[in-house]
């Protein structure tokens, strides 16, 4: 595949395409991301970064969880066999959260700044969705969300005149929503994630 | 025959699985119950979604349904419907007594950084406002880090939620 996917407009999340293809995207977008930024658990630059990192990291497989349900309703499996039973190119996620950021905190909080906008305008519209069941859970996704947009104004206000993250906001934001080929790291965090599954089929936690 | 009024004074005894003093029941997780033809359903709301006490406190609840001889049928409601609102007012005070500030009520927009920045919330120990946030996150999702300057103490807030 030599082209990019091409991007969607923002206000199309449920639009052209399927209800399960939309909410696999994201639900593997937040999937992906928590897992990242678990990375930082026990290294971050200071210990409240440590707790707020690993807590955020705690919320966004939550999401996850609970999108995979919605999903795994449709398509008479489970959540768990969504998130780790399947193969690397059937996930959904963008290349932006695939990528492995540790130790680089100018382009943590960078990608955590826009992911966060990103995220409150796909939230947003699956709110205003005339399905009761995404729009309930997507009410009750923002709620938490509003702590992690928080979280990543205070350390864009903290950040926006140093060069590193104005570099990395540069960087990272035409990737935000591309979507298509994985970035090559996303093999490794695969193997990792999938592990337990792939040695003892059907392990539950 | 089980009655819902027995399920309810059942499930009171379930405590919080990370805040112990409060019960499920204060924390208002419970939205439902009903009983028919020997199965006890339950609708469960989760706090956060990726608390991991939920698994506890759903298989508690099951567990404390089968010792009154019935059938449970827990049913996880994924909406918005569970608010930090909907802890008792008795919850709240068990809260404060083990020095967790209880949540500040919710809002139609949701909390905006300056209202946590500001002098709005009080320690559960003194009293004062004197307070300042240190960190938006916590020990569990469902709570913040604050300090308060009067009693130099610092303490857990109760996200609103």
């Amino acid at each position: 595949m030599s082209e990019q996917a091409p991007k969607p407009p923002s206000n199309t999340v449920l639009r052209g395409g399927s209800r399960v293809d939309a909410l696999l995207a994201i639900a593997d977008d937040e999937l992906i991301l928590g897992w990242r930024n678990s990375e930082w658990t026990g290294i971050a630059p200071f210990l409240e970064e440590d707790v707020a990192f690993s807590s955020i990291a705690q919320n966004e497989i939550g999401h996850a969880r609970a999108l995979y349900q919605l999903v795994a309703e449709e398509l008479s499996t489970t959540a768990d066999e969504l998130a780790f039973d399947r193969q690397p190119e059937e996930y959904r996620c963008s290349a932006f959260v695939e990528q492995r950021l540790v130790p680089d905190w100018a382009r943590t909080i960078a990608r955590h700044y826009l992911y966060e906008q990103a995220d409150e305008r796909r939230i947003k519209e699956l709110m205003a969705s005339d399905d009761a069941e995404i729009a309930g859970l997507a009410a009750k996704i923002d709620r938490e969300e509003a702590y992690h947009r928080m979280h990543a104004q205070m350390w864009h206000e903290r950040l926006q005149a140093e060069p590193r993250y104005v570099e990395a906001l540069e960087e990272l934001q035409p990737l935000v929503d591309q979507r298509g080929e994985h970035v090559p790291e996303f093999e490794q965090l695969w193997n990792e994630m999938t592990e337990v599954r792939r040695s003892v089929a059907g392990a539950t936690w | 025959m089980v009655t819902e009024a027995q399920v309810w004074d059942a499930l009171a005894e379930i405590p919080d699985p990370e805040i112990p003093p409060i019960s499920i029941v204060d924390l208002g997780v419970v939205r439902d119950v009903s009983v028919e033809n020997g199965t006890v359903h339950v609708e469960f709301t989760p706090t956060f979604l990726g608390c991991p006490a939920l698994e506890v406190m759903r298989d508690q609840m099951a567990e404390r349904i089968r010792e009154l001889g019935a059938e449970p049928d827990v049913e996880v409601i994924l909406d918005d419907s569970w608010s930090t609102d909907r802890i008792t007012p008795e919850g709240r005070e068990k809260l404060r007594a083990s020095g967790f500030a209880p949540p500040a009520p919710r809002q139609a927009e949701g909390p905006k950084l300056v209202q946590l920045q500001s002098k709005a919330f009080k320690c559960p120990y003194c009293g004062s406002t004197e307070t300042r946030l240190e960190n938006i996150f916590g020990p569990t999702p469902c709570r913040s880090v604050r300090y308060c300057e009067t009693c130099r103490q610092p303490f857990e807030q109760f996200k609103t939620i």
